[in-house]
């Protein structure tokens, strides 16, 4: 059973000189549970992808099938009801929130808007979001401008897993995050998942936070999914040159003697 | 070996907190060197960098003090270039790419603004970003993330500061990119003679170039010393957690892989 299927998406962005095939035919497919990392250098479309899978942007050509429906087709209150289906973790963390909101709003909005729990509940599942996430519940009384960016980040996921969405794009949802804490995020979206199905797509430069969590890794460069294969065999035995880049430019953990840089190319 | 600075008890608390984000801070650093500030999110690493930039929010309480070893605290922009964890928050939504780095060049250096464009131009190719001649008539919402970061980079280092801090500043880009920031970094430092402060979750790419390293957690100085020495033989419990949940590539997953 597929959860998403997305076939030859494409999206160009001109503006004066400049004009960037920001996706060229892009397909892949998502079942339930599943998580596909997705991987690319900066500026392959990765976010593209994800926002024109949010909605947020609109494709050139291509389709997306979600949970049995057109989902490029869909409109109005039907989109809008549909939209809590599938949740979003920004890269960009503070410019996804309002910033005089506090971090109890910022969780109330989706609980009331789609309508997940009556309103005499909503103050201790807000308080449950932010213990699921590692973070004290007296947190919520707090401007969201006054938490560290890493908290920011874990207040996102928080908000994302909300609504009881079966697939959660994630953009770089980590990356801002220590290890040990990063370590715990993660383990918590695995169990999410195991728990209640949900899919990820889930986008990061850290190669490692991938191999942690994906069962399949797909690699894109300049707008092309230019490889994708089960998370171990991508990792172990890329095809692509893409792939091979990335891979061998992973900083390795220095703890002798000095080699010079470990990042050299 | 010189000094840039000493810090000494320093302690800082925003308006309206009850706890310090920062307490009992004692480091010195040195000029033209690298150091990387490690620590947990919430650690007060970002809060460290603003108080040695002098960009704390209005109502921040701070004590204890920073000597500077050239007597005077450094001009942010001028002599301190800061790229910061979020590049949204530095780059000005309304100003083409070109411009945001000319400006800085312009204002800092005394360039004309045609040199100052021809900098700007210099500065986006030594970030890689791809075409830089189209990138720099583009505004900051029409990149990637990652390039976006590198225009941030770029502007911040047009100025040619003696300072950088780069607070999170490669955790947006993809690792080639970051491996080639990383090493414009380092030659800045060799050649330049700038000194670096580099905060970053990711130890293993601090292991790899920095020559000190301080960790941070809850707002303390754990420990700090020369990189390799504090790596290899770590006296803090917390350092040697730190290590111990170091992911890399062969870490086994949280996973059973294939099962679809
Ligand atoms: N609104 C826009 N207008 C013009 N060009 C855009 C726009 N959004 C993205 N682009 C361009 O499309 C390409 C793909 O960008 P995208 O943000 O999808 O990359 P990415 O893979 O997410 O990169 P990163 O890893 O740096 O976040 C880039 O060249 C970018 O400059
Ligand atoms: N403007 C602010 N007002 C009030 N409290 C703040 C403010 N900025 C940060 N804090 C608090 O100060 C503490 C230290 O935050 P800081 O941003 O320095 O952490 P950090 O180590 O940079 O974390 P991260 O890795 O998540 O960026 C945190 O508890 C945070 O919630
Ligand atoms: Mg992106
Ligand atoms: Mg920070």
């Amino acid at each position: 059973m597929t959860l998403l299927e997305i076939e030859r998406l494409s999206k160009r962005f001109s503006s004066g000189s400049r004009d960037v095939a920001a996706l060229n035919d892009v397909s892949l497919s998502l079942a339930p549970a599943e998580t596909l990392g997705l991987v690319g250098a900066s500026g392959s479309g990765k976010s593209t992808l994800a926002r024109i899978l949010m909605r947020l942007i609109p494709a050139d050509g291509g389709a997306i099938r979600f949970e049995g429906e057109d989902w490029l087709s869909l409109s109005g209150a039907d989109l809008r009801r549909r939209r809590a289906r599938i949740q979003m973790v920004f890269q960009d963390v503070l410019g996804a929130f309002n910033p005089r909101a506090t971090v109890g709003s910022v969780l109330d909005d989706p609980l009331r808007i789609h309508n997940i729990v009556p309103k005499a509940d909503r103050r201790r599942e807000i308080a449950a979001l932010l213990d699921r996430v590692g973070l004290p519940a007296d947190y919520a009384d707090r401007s969201i401008r006054d938490v560290s960016g890493g908290q920011r980040q874990r207040i996102a996921i928080a908000r994302a897993i909300a609504t009881q969405p079966s697939l959660i794009v994630l953009d770089e949802a980590v990356s801002a995050l220590d290890v040990s804490i990063r370590g715990k995020i993660l383990e918590l979206l695995v169990e999410l998942q195991r728990e209640r199905g949900i899919a990820y797509l889930f986008v990061s430069h850290d190669l490692s936070v991938l191999r942690a969590v994906s069962h399949r890794i797909a690699v894109m460069d300049a707008g092309r999914l230019v490889e994708t294969g089960a998370a171990g065999r991508v990792i172990e035995n890329p095809h692509s040159a893409a792939a091979h880049a990335l891979i061998a430019a992973v900083p390795r953990l220095v703890t002798g003697i000095p080699q010079g840089p470990s990042h050299d190319l | 070996m010189s000094m840039l600075c000493e810090i000494r008890d320093l302690a800082v608390t925003y308006r309206s907190q009850k706890v310090p984000a920062l307490t009992d801070v004692n480091l010195g650093i040195e000029a033209g060197k690298r150091l990387a500030i490690i620590g947990e999110s919430g650690s007060g690493k970002s809060t460290l960098a603003r108080t040695l930039a002098g960009l704390l929010p209005a109502g921040a309480k701070i004590s204890g003090n920073i000597e500077w070893q050239s007597g005077k605290s450094p001009v942010a922009g001028r002599d301190l270039g800061f790229v910061f964890q979020d590049p949204t928050s530095s780059l000005n939504p309304v100003l083409t790419i070109g411009e945001q780095v000319a400006e800085s060049a312009r204002r800092h250096l005394g360039l004309s603004w045609k040199d100052a464009q021809i900098r700007a131009l210099e500065m986006l190719e030594r970030v890689r970003i791809p075409q830089p001649e189209n990138a720099s008539r583009a505004f900051p919402h029409q990149l990637s993330g990652g390039q976006r970061q590198r225009v941030a980079i770029a502007a911040a280092l047009a100025a040619r500061p003696k300072i950088l801090i780069a607070d999170e500043a490669t955790s947006a880009l993809d690792m080639v990119v970051q491996a080639e920031i990383v090493s414009l970094l380092d030659e800045l430092v060799r050649e330049a003679g700038m000194t670096l402060i580099f905060i970053t979750h990711d130890i293993a790419l601090a292991s790899g170039f920095t020559d000190h390293i301080a960790i941070f957690k809850d707002g303390s100085l754990i420990e700090s010393g020369p990189t390799i020495a504090i790596l290899s033989s770590p006296h803090a419990t917390y350092t040697k957690t730190l290590l111990a949940s170091h992911r890399d590539l062969s870490t086994p997953p949280l996973i059973a892989e294939a099962v679809i």
